[in-house]
């Protein structure tokens, strides 16, 4: 194939077939030892330090970091993993700018923080990529848990029961486990299969079985698992995805942006996988900019995100966004899709810019179209499947502080939730916290 | 620009800056690359007696301890004196002076404990017309082994009985170079003086091992197996280094006796600091040997820069300057109080002040939930600690309280000079009249 950057449609192979391996390369190479040294020695070890508060998982950065200090990271990275066995995935994907790395004194004292991401990152694939795991289960509870979900959430559940001595099946709908760290998220963030080599070395505790290919409602109901098993964790996720609500709307060329990601998460030969030359991404959060850049790294020649409100609406942390405008992704903020205009397939995208009036978004008359070769949606994504009889708090599953749900025996965390801003790190504490939960409950049943 | 000409007991140099006795002057091809970059002056590397050159070791020499950049903060030696034969040192000296005769040439030297050979090698170093002798009774490793270096120098009576020596059988001037593994260094420096030494440097290197390898339980830097203990130069020492100078400046006995300063110096600071206390030029090595002679360069400038902002047109104006002010603990005021204050525009709430306080000192340090650090008067006792583990320069000051003043946490108000000498609770106070 000799297709070009400028190769009209939406088209395979736009680049050299060398170039991809590079262009979805890690972000961030590795510290090597002595860097991470460097990085570590500008921790202050601040007393009862506000980066800890800040991290959803509450990890002891401090003492972690004084760990790598003392030339023991992998010492480091049981710190970390006592708190969020997902440290390694958190490490690449948490938005640091807005959590431990925002809250760290030097980043008030000097606007530089202490790089505790790639020091996370550092330390936790001491023992990884090493396969070590460091932890070992109780003797055996003979109790059953069903974890729904082989997402953060879930994962992080099944680990801690497990190491409690639980037996453990993850139910999951997909061929790999993972949920959104293996089909969610842009392929640089997790480059070399870090999301399989991540659950694999999570899965050595021991005693958690895979059940794959199952989905709940089709091929079992909640009231099954509570059959067959002591106590029930949902970590499903939100698998349904909003519509813009526009005439035309499915139609070829547009798609939802996690499928998009999804599949080119799954493509082993990323000079296969079809792009556009005009690329619009609708939406203004995570998903958008991983949608956005990927496309550009496909080579795509024009891609514009463009979001209905302002840049600080915006749920992408600056970090996100300024990397997609390196990237040379056209941001626009202020404009909403009113039409698509296709012609067998989407053709241009039509906008209205906004501004905020007394009903909200209101546009200002004035309006723009874009060329679109393929138009991605990511507007958001919404809970579906949640069991029936499982009480709701608005459009999420209501859990109380543990996790509990309002059916007895059964517990929820993760993006099904609310309140955790739908990032990995906070599926993690949900998960774990929901596990404790579950164990004292189970324990105490037992006894 | 400030003059720095020095002259140093009738030695003459450009600046005050000599490099030290030590691998950066083993040899003619290094001191002059030295000479070329600007330094004021050599002592050579020691030379010993007549007859088989020394032998050193084979494996590594050096044993170093680094910050978290790898910069080099401790160095660790177990070199011996030069390994080169006699004749050849002595016929490079010769050569260099004659082409650097504005340079100072002094040739370190360490011999037997006996007469003969200290009046043997004399001669040669005459021959040279080098422009005087440092005696090594300083040197920790090996060569103490055998007799000579810091085993001479820690008995006082060989010092001056060697020092005497070397004054009888030659004209040149002699500076007998110290060890700080002593515990009264006074009394080396006074027999130095008994023995008619012209002056002392110190210090020479310091007894140490710089790490153990916990993988084969040895001791660095490791020989096959085995560590011996090095000596110990570099910035870590410089603080015992400034001490020792003092201690010679100030006492009585040796207040006439002019000092070389030697010990970590690093930038012109360290150099200005030594000279300060005392010392009438500063020699220089491990610095040297970390980042090459360019740093004169700098050594120079900056203490050029420093005299002219202070006024002061030549060296001898700096020397000593702050013996006066270095004094016993006695004699300190004890109605000088202090608080501290931290600066809450500058501080970045990291809360490590509260941690030494609250920890490990008066808790005198309070910390609201919303992380704001302030002192408590009525509990600081003014250690300093704070200051100290604060990661933001002048975030925290220590406030001097003035006369009147009601002391917070004594109740007491403060008063004139006072110290222990007086103190009432002091058994030995003198009756204040």
């Amino acid at each position: 194939m000799s297709n070009s950057l400028t190769t009209p449609g939406i088209v395979p192979a736009r680049l050299n077939p060398d170039a991809y391996a590079e262009q979805f390369d890690d972000l961030y190479p590795d510290y090597d030892p002595h860097e991470a040294m460097v990085a570590a020695d500008r921790c202050y070890f601040c007393h009862d330090a506000p980066c800890i508060t800040a991290c959803p998982t509450e990890i002891d950065i401090p003492l972690f970091i004084r760990q790598i200090q003392a030339g023991q990271p992998e010492a480091a990275a049981r710190t970390i993993f006592d708190q969020n066995i997902l440290g390694g995935m958190c490490a690449r994907v948490c938005p640091t700018e807005t959590l431990c790395e925002g809250a760290c004194v030097r980043e008030a004292a000097e606007g530089k923080p202490v790089e505790i991401g790639r020091l996370q990152r550092y330390a936790t694939e001491t023992l990884i990529q090493k396969n070590a795991h460091p932890y070992t289960r109780a003797p055996s509870t003979g109790k059953r848990v069903a974890v729904v979900g082989a997402g953060p959430a879930g994962l992080a559940c099944a680990h801690r029961l497990a190491m409690h001595g639980h037996d453990i099946t993850i139910l999951d709908r997909r061929e790999k486990p993972g949920g959104l760290n293996e089909y969610g998220i842009a392929a640089y963030k997790a480059a070399h299969g870090f999301a399989q080599a991540e659950v694999d070395w999570l899965m050595q505790i021991g005693g958690i079985t895979l059940r794959q290919g199952w989905t709940l409602g089709a091929d079992g109901t909640l009231a099954d698992l509570q059959a067959e098993f002591d106590a029930v964790f949902l970590g499903i996720g939100l698998a349904g995805v909003n519509a813009l609500g526009l005439d035309g709307e499915v139609v070829l060329g547009a798609r939802d942006a996690v499928d998009f990601i999804a599949e080119l998460r799954q493509t082993e030969d990323l000079s296969t996988l079809p792009i556009g030359r005009h690329v619009v991404v609708i939406g203004g959060g995570m998903t958008a900019v991983d949608a956005a850049v990927q496309s550009r790294l496909l080579g795509a020649e024009h891609v514009s995100m463009v979001y209905r409100r302002g840049r600080d609406a915006m749920s992408a942390s600056d970090y996100e966004l300024s990397h997609a405008a390196n990237e040379g992704v056209k941001i626009i903020t202020n404009a909403m899709p009113i039409a698509i205009h296709a012609n067998g397939a989407v053709r241009e995208v039509e906008f209205a810019y906004t501004h905020a009036g007394e009903t909200g978004m209101e546009p200002t008359g004035e309006t723009f179209r874009l060329k679109a070769d393929q138009l991605f949606k990511a507007i958001g994504q919404t809970l579906v499947g949640a069991p029936e009889g499982v009480a709701l708090d608005g459009r999420k599953i209501k859990v109380a502080a543990d996790g509990s749900t309002s059916v007895p025996g059964v517990w929820a965390g993760g993006d099904c939730t609310g309140g955790g801003e739908d990032l990995t790190v906070t599926a993690v504490a949900q998960g774990r916290d929901a596990a404790e939960s579950i164990h004292a409950s189970l324990m105490k049943s037992g006894a | 620009m400030a003059n720095l000409t020095t002259n140093f007991i009738g030695i003459k140099s450009p600046n005050p800056y000599w490099l030290a006795s030590a691998p950066p002057t083993d040899k003619e091809y290094n001191v002059v690359r030295a000479f070329k970059a600007g330094w004021g002056g050599v002592v050579w590397k020691t030379l010993g007696a007549e007859g088989p050159p020394i032998v050193n070791v084979n494996g590594p020499r050096y044993g170093a301890i680094w910050g978290a950049d790898r910069r080099l903060l401790g160095l660790n030696n177990i070199e011996l004196i030069t390994d080169r034969p006699l004749e050849v040192n002595l016929r490079e000296i010769k050569q260099v002076k004659r082409d650097w005769p504005d340079r100072a040439m002094v040739v370190s030297l360490m011999v037997p404990c006996d007469e003969e050979s200290w009046k043997a090698i004399l001669k040669h170093v005459e021959d040279t017309e080098a422009d005087g002798v440092e005696l090594n009774f300083g040197c920790p490793h090996g060569m103490s082994e055998r007799g000579m270096g810091a085993a001479v120098g820690q008995v006082p009576e060989y010092i001056e009985m060697v020092t005497r020596w070397v004054k009888q059988h030659s004209r040149m001037p002699c500076i007998v170079k110290l060890t700080p593994n002593i515990a009264d260094i006074r009394k080396p420096a006074e027999a130095a003086k008994r023995g008619g030494a012209d002056a002392v440097s110190l210090i020479n290197t310091i007894n140490s091992i710089t790490s153990v390898n916990l993988d084969t339980f040895s001791p660095e830097p490791m020989i096959d197996g085995k560590g011996a203990h090095g000596g110990y130069c570099g910035p870590a020492v410089k603080p015992i280094a400034l001490n020792m100078v003092s201690e010679i400046a100030r006492s009585p006995e040796t207040a006439d006796l002019p000092i070389s300063g030697i010990g970590g110096v690093t930038t012109w600071r360290d150099a200005a600091e030594f000279m300060t206390l005392g010392a009438g030029n500063v020699q220089v090595c491990t610095a040297a040997m970390t980042y090459g002679f360019g740093i004169i360069k700098e050594l120079t400038a900056g203490l050029s820069q420093y005299m002219d902002q202070k006024g002061f047109t030549s060296v001898d104006q700096l020397v000593g300057r702050a013996v006066p002010n270095v004094t016993d603990w006695q004699y300190l005021n004890l109605n000088y109080v202090t608080k501290a204050k931290i600066n809450q525009d500058l501080c970045i709430s990291c809360g490590r002040c509260f941690a030494a306080c609250e920890d490990t000192s008066h808790q005198a340090i309070s910390m609201s939930p919303d992380r704001v650090f302030e002192v408590i008067d009525e509990e600081c006792v003014a250690c300093n600690l704070c200051v100290n583990v604060c990661p933001v320069q002048d975030c925290i000051t220590m406030e001097e309280m003035p006369k009147g003043a009601v002391d917070p946490r004594t109740g007491e108000v403060v008063g004139d000079y006072g110290n222990w000498t007086t103190h009432p609770n002091n058994p030995m106070a003198k009756a204040a009249e």
